[in-house]
């Protein structure tokens, strides 16, 4: 530190006590929401304290949901997204650890071509040929299932390319030496490439889950029917509704649930998250 | 590009090891985008019986739209106002717990979570926030002289999808700028010190010049989010209006495509983003072959 | 146990314009150490790696025992590997280390045990079985990757500059211990280093390679009293040989010359050589100026001008002679100590 001035510290600490304020207070002002009893929100203005139904609105998201609003119990829908968050971060890491394998430590024909097949990736997000897909989608059969809801997503050119990145920095010895005891690629795989992978695997487990877990468009477009609608999405329906029929303590536990999971995921692996969000962007 | 200096021997091995990858690529990727190529040159009739070619004349169609105009500097408002709200505020965040040493994992802790929220949540929240009615923000906006309703009003409407797009972007921002600024060497802000010059003047010639590489990466990731991952927000919020004014390309692209069924008009549509995408990427390539030169 | 028999090997990398190894033949006894030696890119790690099976053969015939190996992959060739950075797997325990070879080959474990803690006696690693690489210093590192290689009772050893990850104290300590070893086990051993004072003391024969060729086989003591070419008569030996014109030699001689061949325009001079005093066996003189004096310890170097030759002599004399800079003298070569080259073929000429 060049100064230390206790007046500095004390007006650092301000600041960033109102800033956490800031950035906490739309998840405070929804959590006091979730807790309120029905016809809260009829008139006046949102409580900031906590109401006594908080119970009893998470209960009715969970089993019940909002009838009235086309949206089926959240429970469901959390375990939909669930379903497609563990099965979009598993497969894309399953996939791009095998690709970034094959690119790292084999020289065959059509490599670089392949190379740049996956990087293309990157420059079609869903959102720029969202028509096309959904076609695709519909001639595979795979409207309304897990499979269309995880499938189509577990590309990924960053994966791939962390793996690659990391794979290059391996030295070029241990698959030497791994060769002269006897390995052959898949056992080298196996016994050395995956156990000195693991931090980074699970950095990537841990960026990939939020992403999709949070998915909007894709479930938007291939589920129609409501067993597969997935959390987040279903809120929009909720939130809709809520503009005319004001259940808004409803709405907020089903918006508290599903933006829980995730959260608790950076909370609890803080380091590997900001080891995850960094690497990929190199 | 570089291999191992010796590599597994080839055969079949390598090609099983990428076709997963590869094949859904091709199958949810080059395919569909390949489609949008084919399909925005092509108009279909109502009832999709009959498609004819057409040339360029969806995109001339495009540019002569005032729709479509008005949703390209909607989106261009949208962008710019996100990116600069954002990296502006995680900026401050940043300078400010990079000054502590023992609460600042603590702080990172605190401003980190928000990525977690997807852009529809965060939408919903600040929807709901606002809410001309009950809102508690606009409560205090009414006391102030203030009267907002963003069902009615162009400007609300877009300050509240800023507000709630760049809420979610502050974590991202605040994280890069924070190690961006561990990686100042100390001594050269300790030499400035030594040359006199204030906290204040310090971080503007020392340190900020120092960040700009990931300044800039900052708003090129900032500005590609702004434009295609904020969809939930608009959809799940004010659904583009009142009056078109939150109907940013991505949300046009859809409405257009998916609800309206115009398909060829809505195919040209994806192709100019994808033309956006791909300047965006190669900018964002760009930048970080000259980082790895340093 | 084996024979290791390279017959005109020679490997071309792919878009490549010259060989990197150039149609090299070498039969390796059983139970030999041969030291393959050369400055950086002469081609003695690529040789070492062909025989390994790291790097394709472009043509030419290897035999490891009788079996022609060419196409075999290196596991299946009996052989062993020390490398330089050691290429420990940084997430197994020593004793995975040592047995993963082993284990892989699909020996029962009471064998895989029973090699492992017999190695890990002989190194004097048992101690550190339990423990991760990261855990171990440079030279437990060291141990366990000749340990990796003991385990497997191969064929061959091959080292890849073992060594020189290594500080200079502990380097000395286990070139020593690397020669007990192989002199307890008698395996056929195939070593590569840049350093010549390790390939003068390892060697049971040492190959000289430059720009992908041999330029001389032979036993330590040969290649250093004898070298066949003005490159190993430089690369061999530090401070490395002078070089002196023989007309020059001739003109300060004063008749005291020794048959030489008319080729022979180079004469080639050992620091060691340069008497400062007349010997008794016929020598020949050579005046020349002391331009730097340098104690080293139990020897001195001289720095020496001889008047018209634009690079000094070298010469290293026993203790501290009290010399003055600057000052005249009169160096003295025994005959037996010339070594005479044609400059144009580059080879020793009688």
């Amino acid at each position: 530190m060049v100064e230390n001035r206790p007046f500095q510290t004390f007006l650092t600490h301000l600041i960033l006590i109102l800033g956490v304020a800031v950035v906490v207070f739309p998840v405070y002002v929804a959590f006091i929401a979730s807790t309120q009893a029905p016809g809260t929100f009829l008139r006046g203005v949102i409580p900031m304290t906590p109401g006594a139904h908080m119970v009893e609105n998470y209960s009715a998201m969970l089993g019940t949901g909002l009838r009235r609003a086309g949206a089926p119990p959240i429970a469901g829908q959390m375990f939909n997204s669930l379903v497609m968050a563990l099965g979009i971060t598993i497969g894309k890491i399953a996939i791009s650890l095998l690709s970034a394998f094959a690119i790292v430590y084999f020289r065959f024909p059509f490599r670089i071509f392949f190379f740049w097949v996956i990087f293309m990736t990157l420059m079609l997000p869903v959102e720029v040929r969202i028509f096309p897909t959904y076609q695709v989608i519909v001639d595979l059969g795979m409207l309304n299932s897990y499979a269309g809801l995880t499938i189509p997503l577990i590309a990924s050119a960053t994966a791939t390319f962390l793996f690659r990145q990391f794979f290059m920095t391996i030295p070029e010895e241990l698959m030497e030496a791994a060769r002269v005891d006897g390995a052959g690629p898949m056992k080298f795989f196996k016994d050395i490439m995956l156990p000195l992978s693991i931090t980074n695997i699970a950095a990537l487990f841990v960026i990939m889950f939020i992403y999709g877990w949070n998915q909007y468009l894709w479930p938007l477009l291939i589920t129609t029917d409501t067993d597969y609608f997935t959390v987040v999405m279903g809120i929009q329906r909720m939130a809709n509704a809520a503009e005319t029929d004001p259940q808004w303590q409803l709405v907020m536990a089903a918006v508290v649930l599903a933006a829980l999971p995730p959260v608790l995921v950076i909370l609890f692996m803080q380091r590997l998250f900001v080891k995850g969000l960094t690497e990929t962007e190199k | 590009m570089q291999t191992k200096r010796s590599t597994f021997p080839a055969g079949w091995l390598p090609y099983a090891l990428v076709a997963p990858q590869l094949v859904i690529t091709l199958i949810f990727f080059i395919w569909p985008a390949g489609q949008a190529l084919v399909q925005s040159v092509q108009r279909q009739d109502p009832f999709g019986f009959r498609t004819t070619f057409v040339g360029l004349d969806n995109f001339s169609r495009l540019f002569a739209d005032p729709l479509y105009m008005n949703a390209l500097s909607v989106t261009f408002v949208f962008a710019v106002g996100t990116t600069l709200l954002s990296m502006s505020v995680a900026l401050l965040f940043a300078v400010m717990v990079n000054k502590l040493i023992r609460s600042r994992d603590g702080y990172t802790t605190l401003l980190v979570w928000p990525y977690a929220v997807a852009p529809a949540i965060a939408g919903v929240l600040w929807w709901f926030i606002f809410n001309p009615t009950i809102g508690i923000l606009p409560y205090i906006l009414d006391m102030l002289g203030y009267d907002w309703n963003h069902r009615t009003s162009s400007t609300d409407a877009m300050i509240l999808v800023i507000i709630a797009a760049a809420w979610k972007q502050i974590s991202y921002n605040f994280i890069f700028f924070l190690a961006g600024l561990q990686s100042v060497p100390h001594s050269l802000i300790e030499a400035a010190a030594i040359d006199g010059a204030s906290p204040m003047k310090r971080f503007w010639t020392i340190v900020f010049p120092l960040l700009s590489p990931i300044t800039f990466f900052l708003m090129v990731i900032n500005i590609v989010y702004a434009m295609f991952d904020t969809f939930g927000i608009i959809h799940a919020t004010t659904q583009g209006g009142p009056a078109q004014a939150t109907n940013i390309l991505v949300f046009k692209v859809y409405m257009d495509g998916f609800i309206g069924q115009n398909i060829g008009y809505a195919a040209a549509q994806s192709v100019v983003l994808m033309a956006i995408v791909i300047v965006l990427t190669v900018i964002q390539f760009r930048y970080i072959e000259r980082k790895v030169q340093y | 146990m084996a024979t290791i028999t390279m017959d005109t090997l020679e490997k071309t990398y792919p878009g490549a314009a010259e060989p990197a190894v150039k149609g090299i033949s070498l039969d390796i006894a059983d139970g030999e150490l041969i030291v393959l030696v050369g400055p950086s890119g002469c081609g003695k790690s690529t040789l070492l790696r062909m025989v390994a099976g790291l790097e394709t053969i472009t043509s030419g015939t290897l035999r490891i025992g009788e079996r022609v190996v060419n196409r075999l992959e290196p596991a299946d060739r009996d052989i062993a590997m020390v490398f330089q950075n050691y290429a420990l797997y940084p997430h197994m325990t020593v004793y995975n280390n040592l047995a993963y070879g082993l284990k892989n080959r699909r020996f029962p474990k009471a064998e895989i045990e029973r090699r492992v803690q017999e190695a890990a006696r002989i190194l004097e690693i048992d101690a550190f079985l339990g423990r991760k690489p990261r855990q171990l210093s440079g030279g437990q590192r060291q141990r366990v990757a000749m340990g990796r290689a003991i385990v497997r009772e191969p064929a061959a050893f091959l080292f890849d500059e073992p060594l020189s990850n290594l500080d200079a104290k502990l380097r000395v300590q286990m070139r020593v211990e690397i020669r007990r070893l192989q002199r307890r086990l008698r395996t056929t051993s195939l070593y590569v280093t840049h350093d010549q004072l390790e390939a003068l003391t390892l060697a049971d024969r040492l190959v000289v390679l430059n720009a992908g060729q041999v330029e001389q086989i032979g036993t330590p003591s040969v290649v250093y009293d004898r070298p066949e070419t003005l490159f190993v008569a430089t690369f061999i030996g530090s401070p490395s040989m002078n070089l002196v014109p023989t007309d020059f030699v001739r003109s300060h001689a004063n008749g005291h010359m020794p048959p030489l061949s008319d080729r022979a325009d180079i004469i080639g001079i050992r620091p060691d050589s340069l008497l400062l005093a007349e010997p008794p066996e016929p020598a020949t003189p050579l005046p020349a100026t002391l331009e730097l004096f340098e104690p080293a310890g139990d020897v001195s170097h001289l720095y020496l001008r001889l008047e018209t030759l634009p690079e000094p002599l070298t010469a290293r004399v026993q203790g501290r002679p009290s010399l003055e800079e600057g000052a005249p003298l009169t160096l003295w070569v025994r005959h037996g100590e010339f070594h005479p080259f044609e400059k144009e073929t580059g080879r020793r000429v009688e």
